[in-house]
């Protein structure tokens, strides 16, 4: 087998899916991934990302197109293609009935790995992500967040050189979310690993994935880097909630002179704006209302979400519509 | 010889839930108590009857109905199992992983023989409390419970692989309960087939249930005729090699699913 270094680690073509009921899951999905990198694959509820991740870890088949991981046809040779990847399901995947430390013994072994070698690559695990104190208990016993730490353990024992994450950080609180990112920033960073994941926080993507894929009803609809993608959307947003809604005009008329916000829209007395980057515009809008004598009752701001991104690319239509309705 | 060193792995997690699951463990040691002694208190007049032959020692005659139905009340559940798995996505995580697809149904199939290794070992020595003889000794008790081990482990299968088709507990229930009792009364276990009805003892000869009765049973008396036991346990291994053959394919059936 050779692999250039260039070469796509993972590769899609024309993916189609489709289940009883007419339902087109996958609609001729093409991305490719380059070694050593996290791509993130982001998307609504329903959009193919789940049926995408399980086609290319082999437990589907597409109904149409092709697609390699590291080299391996995932429909002719899956085989080659279970011995290279780990895979952490968008479900949480673990024996409850087992311990942890049994649950990722026998993971080990179904690949193949035995005795000492086996031990320490548990103990180091369950060490990497703050599971030791809870390795002899049963996984029945774990928090939710235990339990997915222990879910992407599951998918690193055999030591892959692909690893799939189906909405990794989903259902975590902050700080754990925030320690699993660092963990998988670390598998790329120091164990050269690459990783597709999905997710639905554009922010998670934006901090880890080199390049990421937005699906939408089992098509691409956008693909670049994060950078890429943020600078086609309009930037973020701040909501001002005034006091006194009389004095609505006179905030629109103050604001709409500021340099770097755009779109101000007054309803009722709460305005809206736009701007490149909120936090760094704010400083200003306060300081003009307070000089035009104008108070201010509660400022929020908001980054673009995915719903921004996503409505970017597909919301036209929707938009259109609610048009044509009212 | 990794589908072995894998099946063997995966018994082991089988055995290991079975055993943190002290209710589980006492229903199984306690059943078959419960049959041989319920069924040896109802079926004792019958025993009676002109025909049975040896009425004296009923006991020996109902050890291996009791056994064999055993067999297929606790193996053909086997499908729960699988369900259980498919429900917390630990199905889908071994299918993306090198474990063999034969590996998952024969550890999970080498599980439920252990279990009723143990039932026919509690079997067995509460039938010499209630004076049975076992003229046919240890060789023959051994070659009973292999003949129940081969109809378990063929309804196991095909309970495992209704589970994966049809991936609902409904059907696995509908599937043990439903079948269990037609087979065993459709055999030799609690009647010698002179004195039952012409068209069961006609359709007794199909039923493999009835040869592992049969065969268990001729096993078990003083000079046990190999010539009739040996071929009933070559068609139950082919029965049951037939069914886990099956099992291991519908594995393709629940992955076009998904
Ligand atoms: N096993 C299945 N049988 C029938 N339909 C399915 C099956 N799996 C997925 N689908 C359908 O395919 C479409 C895509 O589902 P998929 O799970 O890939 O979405 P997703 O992007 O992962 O969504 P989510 O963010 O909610 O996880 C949905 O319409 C879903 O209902
Ligand atoms: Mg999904």
């Amino acid at each position: 087998m050779f692999v250039q270094a260039s070469a796509p680690v993972i590769e899609a073509r024309d993916l189609v899916k489709t289940y009883p009921g007419d339902v087109r899951a996958l609609d001729g999905l093409t991305f490719s991934v380059e070694s050593g990198s996290i791509f993130g694959l982001l998307g609504p509820n329903g959009a193919g990302k789940s049926t995408t991740v399980k086609i290319l870890t082999t437990l589907s088949r597409p109904d149409g197109g092709a697609a390699t991981v590291a080299g391996w046809d995932v429909i002719r040779e899956p085989d080659r293609v279970r011995h290279t990847i780990g895979s952490v399901s968008q479900q949480s995947a673990v024996d409850p009935e087992a311990t942890g430390r049994e649950n990722l013994v026998l993971q080990g072994r179904v690949y193949g790995m035995r005795g000492a070698l086996l031990a320490a690559r548990v103990d180091e695990l369950l060490e990497r992500f703050s599971l030791s104190d809870a390795a002899n208990r049963v996984v029945r016993t774990y928090s939710g967040g235990m339990q997915r730490k222990l879910d992407v353990a599951m998918g690193l024992v055999h030591r892959p050189s692909v690893l799939f994450l189906d909405e990794p950080t989903t259902g975590l609180d902050p700080e754990a979310r925030a320690d699993l990112w660092d963990e998988i920033a670390r598998l790329t960073r120091e164990d050269g690993l690459t990783i597709l994941m999905t997710t639905h926080y554009l922010e998670e993507a934006d901090r880890l994935a080199r390049r990421l894929a937005i699906v939408d009803q089992g098509r691409l609809v956008a693909e670049g880097t994060p950078d890429e993608l943020k600078a086609e959307l309009r930037g973020d947003a701040i909501n001002v909630e005034l006091r006194e809604p009389d004095a609505g005009q006179r905030a629109a008329a103050t604001l709409a002179g500021l340099s770097g916000l755009r779109e101000t829209s007054l309803d009722g007395a709460i305005l809206r704006a736009r701007a490149d980057h909120a936090a760094s515009a704010l400083p200003a809008v306060l300081a003009a209302l307070d000089g035009a004598g104008i108070p201010v009752a509660t400022v929020t701001i908001a980054r673009p979400s995915l719903d921004d991104v996503y409505l970017r690319h597909t919301g036209r239509a929707f938009r259109a519509l609610a048009e044509e309705a009212s | 010889m990794t589908a072995i060193a894998q099946s063997y792995f995966m018994t082991g997690r089988h055995v290991r839930a079975f055993i943190r699951q002290p209710w589980f463990l006492a229903i199984t040691i306690v059943q078959p108590f419960i049959w041989l002694f319920l069924f040896s208190a109802l079926f004792r007049n019958v025993a009676e009857i002109p025909g049975f032959g040896s009425a004296d020692s009923y006991v020996d005659f109902l050890t291996p109905g009791v056994l064999v139905m055993t067999a297929l009340f606790s193996c053909g559940w086997s499908g729960m199992g699988i369900i259980e798995d498919l429900d917390h996505a630990i199905m889908d995580r071994f299918l993306v992983s090198p474990a063999h697809r034969s590996s998952l149904i024969v550890g999970r199939i080498a599980y439920e023989l252990v279990v009723l290794g143990i039932e026919a070992i509690i079997i067995g020595g509460v039938a010499l409390l209630l004076g049975a003889r076992f003229e046919g000794g240890i060789l023959g008790y051994a070659a009973l419970t292999v003949c129940a081990m081969l109809v378990g482990a063929a309804f196991a299968a095909i309970s495992d692989a209704l589970a994966l088709v049809v991936r609902q507990r409904e059907s696995v229930i509908g599937f043990s309960s439903f079948l269990v009792l037609p087979l065993s009364f459709l055999s030799a276990a609690f009647m010698p087939l002179n004195i039952v009805p012409d068209w069961i003892a006609f359709m007794a000869r199909f039923n493999p249930v009835n040869w592992a009765v049969e065969a268990g049973r001729a096993a078990l008396a003083s000079n046990p005729d190999w010539s009739f036991i040996l071929p009933r346990i070559g068609g139950l291994s082919a029965v049951a090699a037939a069914a886990m053959w099956l099992a291991i394919r519908a594995f393709r059936s629940y992955q076009r699913s998904v």
